[in-house]
């Protein structure tokens, strides 16, 4: 490996020294802060040197890495997500006496797997970054070992990821088998000569395919999704909300792209089928959800089936109209979970509707932040969301995908209904419940997130502008 | 620069009421009284100062918002707008002083949302960037959800449920097919813009065209609203508090009737034509079906909902006659229904703080016990009714005149709904403060400030009935704009060969229409050209 090598995987090193040093940290000292001050610093510090990698891109590092722009920002993505989680963590986390510093360590690990997926250029790559996410967060989700949702969630996450890993492996195999190699660039050249529907191939992608669907919780891989996301602990639930399915977004993309996979009239098919359905199933089954949780993880299947309808557009504009619509999903699903995490204790999660009821007049301030997620969610203007939709629906009419277009605006209609249930509730009259008293951290983070949504909303011409001039594949 | 104050008055003092409510509840009401002002004042200097003359645009300010879509900040006045903009700010100010005494919980967030729709109302009738237009479309209606949600009667939460999901749910339809004619543009000039200006004249194939129209239509037919889709409507009404039933009915509807003139007719010309029959079948439908639902109704405030949807079949039926007198009346109708059904939105809201109901079974002789409030629904329920002297009477009768010429059969339809106007309106009259009293209610007349709002609607409603003519006068430039682009496309459609069209508009006698295109062009300040200029457009369409 050349210095170059090192120089452009600075932010990897960074993320993969902070556990080993927490670790020999608490091996000497177990204190809450200094671990948590020290993480907060790594991440920074992370973010901070992609900008010092910034001017040596695009680089390969054969055969298994590719830095370019593009990886550099889903890199800053995930980072900035890691970050507002480890914020939003701080005193959900510092209630588990004895093991809220390793909370951290994972944190770390997990957030190396998923930065690896956005610089992935090789099977095994991907195969490596998926499953230390993955394995990360079967120890996230069950973090409240006490409680028997918490481990049933873990459970049943690390059967169903298992599986699907093993399907993602499975089909990582017959693709090699058809064409004797694992690096991207290289699967496109031999798909020129090959046949490229053969049924080795074929199966090889499909099973990829269900690894993948799994992965981002698409329709009809989704059945984990409301339990994991009603079991974890709430910060745990937004990271998996949007830390690891950015990553395996990024991944995904850039697979598809490069592939293009749009061309091939079988996968376009597929993935519509999928979008379409995900949307549907979704938003249905949100309607009748009586827990939070379990509304946003549905919610986020339906967001998915959104999301992925631009993997059809074949056109670097729909990369950025996805980074775009991925930010915006992000920053928005972190509120609606911070917002539920700070309400919550390790004894109490605040989860059912009715623990929101009146909490507008009783918690302006992050009822306020919970309303703009609420309808950043529902994409409704003067919001994040919305542009972000606008922007999706752009450029799916401009590619033609008139029936998923249709299909999204309908489920926004849908969508909209179970929305307003839970704002309704937070504005209706107050009752009895008591509310913890809110973290200054905790606060702090909540008002950038909702200021972040507004300007997104009202002003998004500049971070359009960035996307545009720099990200493509 | 002055149409971006407008708004950022509005929003600034939205804000400011919500921080002062928390201290004292009288601060946010006189913020608002005052931001709203300061608004009117605005406004009405540039109506004596610029009115008589104006070619285009009295303003036209624009700059980029997001260039990267090809959207701009594009905001522009003209006589329509102008008007429009006058009772937006009047109603707004009757409107925070009715809920001096209604409203005592949460005062800063009621204001807030209060001037929050006021601001995207302004927003709505100056935009003309449509992705703009759609933004502040949309900006209405959350504050709107929470106003009715909030503040409401008793089943407030589904009213208000119902109202956002039938208004999200077009406005989705508007939006897709602002998107679409966004594309169309595009793809033919190569320039792809959200701006009005430009997309006007946009060559498409019909057929595409009028599935883009019917987005269009779909938003401002449920806003209005028209028959089918007037679902929404009573709920909302009935269970708004007073100021959200006043701005409902007499801003809100009002959206609706100006997207159609200000969208409808100027960007899809022929189209429209093709739907006219259509158009003015749904107003005639919305005339009597409301109106006999109105009459059915025992609770007042519903009943005063219904009659919104009979009178805003007129403006339906007026906008699709396509002729300058219906367009004249249609704006007439637009003030005279603001301000009369707003008057008895807030008549009911003032008998409910007393008597605590809105049964007019319950209700009866109400007159001996308040004899001025019983005036003024004496009042409103004759303009309601089309009593000439007052508004409506001139707004209805120019639509009719103008249907007649149209469709002779629609206009006579709808002259029936004069008659059944009267019927429910003089129920009105009857049930509440005449007849037999059942209950011997306790009440009070109206007290100085609800005689003084009252004053200044009744005012405002005889004002326009007796001189309507400025604010024909103001609005007619903007009217004849929109005609004129209609009778261009028109024209060229029906007439091959475009040379011809110059000799059929020299004789005014063969066609009713083409008196009026005349009398347009000579209104006109560049008729001459703008005909030669449609002549060249027209071979090219050809």
């Amino acid at each position: 490996m050349t210095g170059k090598d090192f120089l452009c995987l600075t932010p990897f090193l960074i993320i993969a020294m902070a556990p080993v040093v927490i670790m020999i940290v608490i091996s000497i000292l177990r204190n809450y802060k200094v671990v948590y001050g020290f993480s907060v610093l790594s991440l920074l510090a992370a973010f901070g040197s992609i900008f010092f990698v910034l001017p040596s891109v695009p680089h390969t590092i054969q055969p298994l890495f590719i830095i370019d722009v593009y990886s550099l920002f889903f890199l800053g993505i995930i980072i900035i997500s890691a970050l507002l989680v480890t914020f939003l963590s701080y005193d959900y986390i510092k209630q588990l006496e004895g093991v809220s510093e390793e909370y951290y360590i994972i944190i770390f690990t997990s957030t190396l797997g998923a930065s690896l997926l956005a610089v992935a250029n090789h099977f095994i790559l991907f195969f490596l970054g998926i499953e230390t996410l993955s394995i990360s967060l079967y120890i996230l989700i069950a973090f409240q070992r006490s409680k028997s949702n918490s481990i049933e969630a873990g459970i049943k996450y690390l059967i169903l990821a298992s599986v699907s890993s093993a399907f993602l492996l499975f089909g990582m195999a017959l693709i090699y088998t058809a064409f004797g190699t694992m690096q991207f660039g290289a699967i496109v050249a031999a798909l020129v000569t090959r046949d490229p529907l053969s049924p080795l191939v074929l199966s090889g992608f499909a099973m990829m395919m269900v690894g993948i669907g799994f992965k981002l919780a698409l329709v009809p891989f989704h059945m984990w999704t409301p339990d994991v996301y009603q079991g974890a602990p709430a910060p745990v639930s937004a990271y998996i909300a949007t830390v690891s399915k950015g990553a395996v977004m990024a991944i995904l993309i850039r697979f598809f792209f490069i592939l293009r996979g749009f061309n091939n009239h079988y996968l376009f098919v597929a993935i519509s089928a999928i979008a379409i359905l995900s949307m549907f199933v979704g938003n249905i089954l949100a309607i009748r959800q009586k827990n939070i949780k379990r509304l946003l993880g549905y919610s986020s299947i339906a967001n998915m089936g959104y999301l992925i309808i631009i993997l059809l557009t074949g056109s670097n504009k729909g990369i950025q109209a996805s980074i775009f619509y991925l930010i915006s999903y992000f920053i928005t699903t972190i509120g609606a979970f911070g917002v539920i995490t700070l309400l919550s204790s390790c004894e109490y999660e605040a989860e059912k509707i009715e623990d929101f009821k009146g909490l507008f007049w009783k918690r302006p301030w992050i009822a306020i932040v919970f309303t703009l997620s609420l309808l950043s969610l529902a994409g409704i203007p003067v919001t994040a969301g919305f542009i972000a939709k606008f922007y999706v629906i752009m450029e799916g009419m401009k590619a033609g995908l008139t029936v998923l277009i249709i299909s999204l605006i309908i489920n926004s209609v849908i969508g909209l209904y179970y929305y307003l249930r839970i704002i309704t509730m937070l504005f209706s009259t107050s009752s009895d419940t008591k509310l913890p008293e809110l973290s200054f951290i905790g606060n702090i983070t909540l008002g950038i997130i909702g200021l972040s949504i507004l300007i997104l909303g009202i002003y998004p011409g500049w971070l359009i502008d960035i996307i545009v001039r720099f990200v493509s594949l | 620069m002055i149409l971006i104050y407008l708004i950022v008055i509005l929003l600034a003092g939205a804000i400011l009421s919500w921080f002062t409510g928390k201290h004292n509840p009288v601060w946010p009401r006189i913020i608002s009284l005052i931001a709203l002002s300061i608004d009117l004042i605005i406004i009405s200097l540039y109506v004596i100062r610029s009115i008589p003359s104006y070619k285009d645009w009295l303003i036209d300010i624009k700059f980029d918002w997001i260039p990267a879509f090809g959207i701009s900040m594009h905001l522009a006045l003209d006589g329509l707008s102008l008007v429009m903009l006058i009772l937006t700010f009047f109603l707004g100010i009757i409107s925070v002083i009715i809920s001096w005494n209604e409203i005592n919980s949460k005062v800063g967030f009621f204001h807030f949302n209060l001037l929050l729709i006021l601001a995207g109302i302004t927003g709505v009738f100056l935009s003309l960037d449509l992705f703009l237009f759609y933004f502040f479309w949309e900006l209405m209606l959350v504050p709107m959800y929470f106003l009715i949600g909030i503040w409401g009667h008793e089943n407030r939460t589904a009213a208000s449920n119902k109202f956002f999901l039938y208004t999200q749910a077009s406005g989705l339809l508007i939006f897709i097919s602002i998107i679409a004619l966004y594309f169309v543009h595009g793809h033919s000039t190569g320039v792809y813009t959200f701006d009005y200006l430009q997309l006007l004249g946009t060559s498409m194939p019909s057929s595409t065209a009028f599935l883009i129209m019917l987005g269009f239509l779909a938003a401002f037919l449920v806003k209005l609203p028209v028959v089918p889709l007037h679902n929404w409507l009573p709920d909302a009404h009935t269970e708004a508090p007073t100021a959200g039933s006043l701005i409902l009915a007499a801003l809100l509807l009002k959206t609706g009737a100006y997207g159609l003139l200000r969208f409808i007719v100027p960007l899809f010309p022929s189209e429209s034509v093709t739907f006219a029959p259509i158009g003015m079948l749904l107003g005639v439908a919305g005339i009597l079906y409301g109106a006999k639902l109105a009459f059915a109704q025992t609770d007042l405030k519903r009943l005063v909902a219904y009659t919104s949807v009979s009178h805003m079949g007129f403006v339906i039926l007026g906008v699709f006659s396509f002729n300058e007198l219906a367009y004249q009346g249609v704006v007439i109708q637009m003030i005279a229904h603001g301000i009369s059904t707003g008057a008895l939105f807030v008549l009911v809201g003032q008998l409910y703080e007393r008597i605590h109901t809105r049964d007019i079974n319950k209700m009866g002789g109400l007159w001996e016990k308040a004899p001025v409030m019983g005036a003024i629904g004496l009042i409103f329920s004759m303009a309601s009714l089309g009593l000439p002297g007052l508004g409506n009477f001139i707004a209805e009768l120019l639509i009719l005149i103008g249907a007649f010429k149209a469709n002779v059969l629609m206009s006579c339809l709808a002259s029936l709904g004069l008659i059944a106007a009267t019927i429910y309106s003089l129920r009105i009259v009857q049930k509440v403060f005449l007849g037999k009293k059942d209950t011997d209610w306790k009440m009070n007349d109206l007290t100085l400030r609800e005689k003084v709002v009252s004053a200044a609607l009744v005012i405002a409603i005889v004002w326009l009935g007796l001189f309507p003519q400025p604010v024909l006068n103001t609005a007619k430039p903007a009217l004849l704009k929109t005609l004129n682009k209609q009778k261009e496309i028109t024209f060229q459609n029906s007439i091959p060969n475009s040379d011809n069209a110059e000799n059929i508009l020299c004789e005014p006698s063969c066609n009713p229409l083409c008196t009026f295109v005349v009398k347009a062009n000579s209104f006109n300040h560049k008729g001459s050209q703008s005909k030669t200029q449609s002549n060249t457009k027209g071979k090219k369409l050809l």
